[in-house]
């Protein structure tokens, strides 16, 4: 039975809301007054989340396996047929179409939901900032963009929105396009996330070379056995055995696929733009960079986990890199001093936690870390946010301190927030870490140690920020202290639902060991078969149930010496961070500037770019202008100079040759000319004279007839 | 009645009078007198062999010449003076700006 109902057949005005507002914007915002911007750019979104979770309802009535609703607009390109090397033909359209299932459920929900949320809190946050209706396009042309990405029903749409959710990205990171920080991390994030892209758009053209279609399902379509999908291409191939498990064509497609997703989601060694991304305005850094664009890339592996079951290498190639990320990242913020670059680092700690999930195999896992990630992490930033706001635009947290009293409701949210994300039960963050843990343990027993100390680093780094911003007394000076203020509530009613999310987010996932059915995973289950029945997800059910506790209960003791560390160090002062500091200068230095990454990069390929550019610069100037235009002109001359000398001494030597000679001959005759009468009519004498001594005769003869 | 051959003397040494001074003489006054000459010397031609002959018409000929070098004189004097007054000068071999 497929499902069907009236928000399900309007999928496409999902994306559309938040598109005709930006467009809106543009054309008119800037006559429009502020309330209406605030009215008509959060109302779309809310719009959006309402047809949304309308879509969402329709779609949890029908049965778990045919919870697939697609919806085709137009065909928007068609391509010629292609000749494929084992001669057969295939044509690979590219709809414009959506795709809900449970995976883009639970994305599109995210996507509104918490966009909605921090729209919301951005009329609170922006209010008093220039640009007001400039900012709120941008964030409606980012909704529709990533609503294109999630609920696309192929590679290339989703790829449309991937490259749109970019731009925005970029426009709103450089907001403050005035300040050149702001401006260059825009264009550094443009152009770290184009690397990952080409690697994204090699991987879908060959996808289509290789199966065929780029379309991920045929699943809910009136023709499905006509128009196929990636699903059903694999595993006709996989039948037919023309592909095989661990086929080097699949892996090479999960590898490319892989770049894509690492640029965009800011894995090593493409993390170096999400710290300098902070240059934008809060509410950007919590809904772009951090709850939703930066997880298109997990997202994006989840869709095509079908390519990836069947591509053991580069699923363990995934592990690696997340979990290098994880553990990396999460060191560079312990040391960090700017409240956002801690978040920030953290952010990208926490994505290599949702790739190592993928990696093990564990996409579910993975899904429902993105979908708690993004609660905590955008409260996190939200109140980042209100704590800036009341500071009077004061990040860095050693001019913090003793908050808790003045700015309440920021301090409770963000207290859910932090043990949230350090993994304390029953917050959301544990159920969704522990997932993630107790998977990685079965998997690579590795990996479970890199993501276990990781789970210390991290409640480590988020105390220390929550105890260096809130605790003990006020180190910033009076001026601003005497300003600090609650945010309007705006601000602080989405912070309140947010943290209402950290805490229960994470139940519709509780874990079977411990009395829960994970609903959740369950409700991934459907679209996470795979092809081949054995690389499926391996049903966890089979754990050992005391191991699982064990588990569990090692990630939460570490979070909380992780927590008791921080305490000690940063509020009740029983060591001081300094001497620590002191002790190990060079690893203290090391963490400081973030492992000189961004140094080496400037060094090894910023650099070196910017060489080859002078050198092409040199052979432009040298070789292109100097032989090819000067030469061109050169020769131009140099030949036009012999055209003219033929010219000037044959052409016109030959008319002045031919003046100069009847000159000459004319010379004798001209000495004739006297110019003096008298000798005229000598001449006329002469001239008479002879000519009478010639015809004499004849005029006698004539003279002697007359008479 | 003297024979033909002395008129014809007379007009063939005016003539030749005439000729040499238009070719010799320096003053163009000189050279319009010697044209004069030229003309009167045809003159002495044409009445004679009208007598000669009975005929008319050779006589009314020469008046219309001796009517013609009137006219001559004229504008041949006429030039002159205009002349003068630009050169300042009515000699001949001084007129040559007709050369190329």
């Amino acid at each position: 039975m497929t499902p069907t109902g009236y928000f399900l057949d309007h999928l496409w005005l999902i994306p559309l809301f938040p598109l005709a507002t930006a467009a809106l914007m543009l054309f008119f915002g800037k006559r429009l007054p502020n309330a209406g911007v605030s009215v008509l750019c959060v109302g779309s979104v809310g719009l959006s989340f309402i047809y949304a979770a309308g879509a969402v309802i329709q779609l949890l009535a029908a049965e778990p396996d045919h919870r697939v609703a697609q919806q085709i607009m137009f065909e928007w390109l068609t391509p010629g047929p292609m000749l494929m090397t084992g001669g057969h033909t295939i044509r690979s359209v590219a709809d414009w179409g959506f795709l809900l299932d449970p995976l883009s459920c639970v994305m599109v929900l995210v996507v509104t939901g918490v966009g909605f949320l921090i729209h919301v809190y951005s009329v609170g946050y922006m209010a008093h900032e220039g640009g007001y209706y400039r900012f709120f396009g941008y964030m409606n042309l980012f909704m529709f963009n990533m609503l294109t990405l999630v609920l696309a029903n192929n590679m290339l749409l989703m790829f449309v929105g991937w490259e749109g959710v970019g731009l925005c990205s970029y426009l709103l990171i450089g907001f403050y396009f005035l300040k050149k920080s702001a401006s260059d991390a825009g264009k550094k994030a443009f152009i770290v996330n184009r690397i990952g892209d080409a690697g994204f758009i090699l991987g879908i053209l060959l996808t289509a070379v290789t199966l065929g279609t780029i379309r991920f399902t045929s699943q809910g379509l009136p023709d499905a056995a006509g128009a196929s999908g990636i699903l059903q291409a694999l595993k006709a191939a996989v039948d037919a055995h023309a592909l095989a498990y661990g086929a080097p064509v699949l892996t090479g497609i999960a590898l490319l696929l892989f770049v894509g997703a690492a640029g965009k989601s800011a894995q090593i060694p493409l993390y170096v733009w999400l710290p300098d991304a902070m240059e934008g305005p809060t509410p950007v850094s919590a809904l772009i960079h951090a709850a939703t664009m930066v997880t298109a890339g997990v997202y994006m592996v989840v869709r095509m986990n079908a390519v990836y079951q069947l591509a053991p290498f580069a699923l363990d190639v995934v592990a690696v890199i997340g979990a290098i990320t994880s553990i990396f990242a999460a060191s560079m913020a312990l040391v960090q001093n700017d409240i956002k670059k801690v978040l920030a680092y953290s952010t990208i700690s926490q994505l290599g936690y949702m790739f190592l999930a993928l990696g093990v195999g564990a996409f579910a896992a993975g899904i429902f870390h993105l979908m708690t990630h993004a609660f905590f992490k955008a409260l996190l930033f939200l109140g980042a946010g209100s704590v800036i706001h009341a500071m009077s635009g004061e990040q860095d947290i050693r001019k913090m301190g003793g908050l808790d009293k003045k700015i309440k409701y920021t301090y409770y949210t963000m207290a859910v927030a932090t043990l949230a994300i350090a993994g304390i039960f029953p917050f959301a963050g544990f159920f969704s870490k522990d997932e993630i843990l107790g998977r990685a343990y079965d998997r690579f027993f590795f990996m479970w140690i890199v993501g276990f100390i990781t789970a210390g680093l991290t409640a480590f780094y988020m105390f220390r920020l929550l105890f260096l911003t809130f605790f003990g007394y006020c180190r910033a000076d009076e001026h601003v202290e005497k300003h600090i203020h609650e945010s309007p509530w705006p601000m602080t009613v989405p912070l309140m639902i947010l943290a209402g999310f950290s805490i229960i987010g994470g139940w519709i996932g509780w874990p079977e060991a411990i009395g829960g059915e994970n609903r959740f995973e369950k409700f991934l289950d459907p679209i996470l078969k795979g092809v081949l029945p054995e690389t499926g997800e391996v049903n966890i059910a089979h754990h050992a149930l005391a191991k699982e506790i064990v588990l569990m209960l090692a990630s939460v003791g570490i979070a909380v010496a992780g927590i008791t560390l921080a305490y000690q160090l940063y509020c009740a002062k029983k060591f001081a961070p300094e001497l620590i500091a002191k002790k190990w200068p060079k690893l203290y230095q090391l963490l400081l500037h973030k492992y000189y990454v961004d140094e080496i990069y400037d060094a090894v390929i910023v650099e070196r770019t910017k060489d080859l550019g002078t050198l092409l610069g040199r052979f432009d100037a040298n070789v292109i202008d100097g032989v090819g235009v000067n030469g061109a002109g050169w020769l131009a001359r140099f030949v036009s100079t012999l055209s003219m000398w033929w010219d000037k001494w044959i052409i016109d030597g030959l008319l002045n040759f031919s003046a100069k000679l009847m000159q000459l001959f004319s010379y004798p005759v001209r000495l004739l000319q006297t110019g003096m009468f008298s000798s005229y009519a000598m001449l006329i004498l002469i001239g008479l004279v002879v000519l009478l001594a010639y015809y004499g005769h004849h005029v006698q003869v004539l003279l002697r007839s007359v008479r | 009645m003297l024979p033909i051959g002395h008129y014809l003397f007379l007009s063939l040494a005016l003539f030749i009078i005439g000729v040499i001074g238009v070719v010799t003489r320096r003053n163009v006054i000189v050279v319009l007198m010697s044209i004069e000459l030229i003309l009167n010397a045809v003159n002495i031609n044409l009445v004679a062999f009208s007598r000669l002959y009975g005929d008319v018409a050779g006589q009314v000929f020469a008046l219309f010449i001796i009517a013609d070098a009137a006219a001559e004189a004229a504008v041949g004097l006429g030039i002159i003076i205009a002349f003068f007054r630009n050169r300042e000068t009515v000699l001949a071999d001084e007129m040559d700006l007709l050369k190329w």
